[in-house]
């Protein structure tokens, strides 16, 4: 893309994501006021945790005796400050909840990402590569199988084989508890717990990005200029990975953008089996006490997340490839 | 048909998914007859393992037998997958004609709105709406449909979008039909094979929603469901491994099973498409 016209696509592709984060919050609202009961018990925490007092300060804070629309801006005004609501159960303000849980979620999706970005083109590429021989059914077959599988069941499944029958891993938490480590030990440490997380929700995308990249190969490879590659007598292999492979990564990337929103989904059924200490552990613990203003929150957050994502993914793919469209 | 299920067979895992969704079926429609009485109910000594007792597949923390329990699971499990994909289809079907046919203005606003639902992220949405409208499993099926629409109305918009120039259609606009006998006669029949492979592989991913929002402890309170059997397995994984691994097999073979039928539908409704496929892999 000509430099020049650079700054006017960031624009718009800002503005574009401060669109989808207003109507997000506006999903927020319309929840709290959709659910059954008072929208005041709703944000206190509905089991039992309000006393009245609370309920009462909550109304006239939240200006529950207005009308709707001013109702809205109150509550979009909080927001944007970033005060995302307190919690009543946990006795702190929620954006300082997900914050202090926002690293180890970002740590485990950022190594299944890589993970499952390497390991899926990787198999995809030899699949594509071998088209019908043994090797391309066997990862057809295992992307088939991971497609099928829940996610939390992946993870007990390697829990039960790895951590309690062989006894290699350890099943829950990101650190050893009451052992003192120093400096690379306790890089070592998290390392031996991220593993299991991190291959759990990698797995299902590995299946998708293998199963991608071999299609994307395949179509390319039927293209002129690999034809003409070819005709000149570029060695198979070059061909393979200057040619094919260069071209067949960028709907993968795309992708790969567009799901960043299930990976973080993932993330909490990952946290929830392996006591991860993520804001997706945060989400399950505040489902459990059904602390709603935390629930929301965390939508909250993980949407902004997404939306944070695919407007790197945006430039990257701007940078990269000439040929987008800055219109798009 | 005749030519359909020629075509259909010829997809040999297509065949095998679609004997073992009969297989579930079949299970799921004898449960009371099999396993007569609730699956609630203490069948044996708790923590029986499996083969033992008369337990073909072990008993849980509560005694209570598992194979009962994934049995009637699947009664849920397909009731689930099958009612939220129809209402997904609904509102896609609807959303996805409307952007399709009409173009300008209205596509340009069921599309934005139908982006902003593939953006959020859907399973934590769905946690929410579960969350929100107390566990049952009218709230379940509501949570999955409404995060579940979204392709629907994408494929159906792309099919209208180049069904609505075609000359049968052109026809029908000046024999004076109105636009909605277009849509649903005309437009509508013809969009309707990449709607039905949509849907085998929808009912497969609600399957897998249901079964992760039960396991979160997110389901129906009053009905057994896979889901729910693998969350009660999850902290006595070390105690009992069978009460978290057969009912995962069940949801895996269930899953797999749509899947497989699905691709099966998309090479007998695009023969076409089937015939590449099969030059090129």
């Amino acid at each position: 893309m000509e430099a020049s016209k650079l700054p006017g696509f960031l624009l718009r592709r800002g503005v574009k994501a401060a669109i989808v984060v207003l109507a997000i919050v506006v999903c927020n609202f319309l929840l709290v006021h959709a659910a059954p009961g008072d929208p005041a018990s709703v944000i206190a925490g509905q089991s039992g945790a309000a006393d009245a007092v609370f309920l009462e300060q909550l109304r006239r804070q939240f200006g529950l005796d207005q009308p709707l629309h001013v109702q809205l801006w109150i509550y979009l005004k909080s927001v944007l400050s970033l005060d995302l609501g307190f919690s009543h159960r946990q006795q702190q303000p929620v954006a300082a909840l997900v914050l202090e849980r926002l690293p180890a979620t970002l740590l485990l999706t950022g190594a299944a990402f890589a993970f499952a970005l390497a390991a899926g083109v990787t198999l995809g590429a030899l699949a594509a590569q071998r088209v019908g021989r043994w090797a391309d059914s066997v990862i057809t077959v295992i992307a088939l199988t991971f497609y099928a599988t829940p996610l939390f069941w992946v993870g007990l499944m390697l829990v039960l084989v790895f951590s309690v029958w062989l006894e290699w891993l350890p099943s829950f938490g990101m650190s050893s508890v009451g052992v003192e480590m120093h400096g690379l030990e306790v890089v070592w440490d998290v390392a031996q717990h991220l593993l299991l997380p991190a291959l759990t929700l990698g797995l299902f995308y590995l299946a998708v990005y293998a199963r991608l990249t071999r299609a994307t190969m395949l179509e390319v490879a039927d293209q002129d200029f690999v034809k003409t590659a070819r005709a000149k007598g570029v060695p198979e292999g070059r061909i393979l990975r200057a040619h094919v492979l260069r071209n067949a990564l960028l709907p993968v990337i795309t992708f790969a953008g567009i799901q960043a929103g299930q990976l973080l989904g993932g993330s909490i059924l990952v946290e929830t089996v392996f006591a991860w200490p993520g804001i997706g552990r945060l989400a399950f613990e505040a489902l459990l006490a059904r602390d709603y203003p935390v629930l929301l929150g965390v939508f909250f957050c993980t949407s902004v997340m997404v939306v944070l994502f695919n407007l790197l993914t945006d430039l990257l793919y701007a940078i990269i490839d000439p040929r987008v469209e800055v219109a798009g | 048909m005749k030519d359909f299920w020629r075509r259909y067979r010829r997809n040999k895992g297509a065949v095998l998914g679609l004997v073992i969704l009969l297989l579930v079926m079949l299970m799921a429609a004898t449960a009371p007859l099999l396993f007569p009485g609730s699956p609630w109910d203490m069948a044996g000594a708790p923590f029986s393992p499996p083969g033992e007792m008369g337990m073909l597949l072990g008993t849980d923390s509560l005694g209570r037998d598992v194979a009962a329990g994934i049995a009637h699971g699947a009664r849920i499990s397909l009731l689930v997958g099958a009612v939220s994909t129809l209402a997904a289809l609904l509102v896609g079907v609807t959303l996805g004609a409307i952007a399709g046919y009409l173009g300008g203005i209205a596509d340009d606003v069921v599309m934005r709105f139908t982006e902003f639902f593939q953006t959020i992220p859907s399973f934590v949405l769905a946690i929410l709406l579960v969350a929100i409208f107390t566990p049952s499993i009218g709230s379940v099926v509501f949570a999955i449909a409404v995060v579940s629409w979204p392709p629907v109305a994408r494929v159906v918009r792309a099919e209208f979008l180049s069904l609505r120039g075609r000359e049968f259609v052109q026809a029908a606009e000046v024999l004076g039909k109105s636009r909605l006998a277009i849509v649903v006669t005309d437009i509508l029949p013809n969009a309707l094979s990449p709607i039905v492979v949509l849907s085998s592989l929808m009912v497969a991913s609600a399957i897998l929603l249901e079964s992760a929002l039960s396991f979160l402890g997110l389901g129906d309170p009053n009905l057994m469901t896979w889901g729910f059997l693998i969350g009660s397995g999850r902290s006595v994984i070390r105690l009992a491994w069978w009460m978290s691994v057969f009912p995962g097999v069940a949801i895996f073979l269930t899953v797999l099973a749509l899947n497989l039928v699905g691709e099966g539908l998309s090479d007998a409704l695009n023969p076409r498409l089937a015939r590449q496929r099969g030059a090129g892999a």
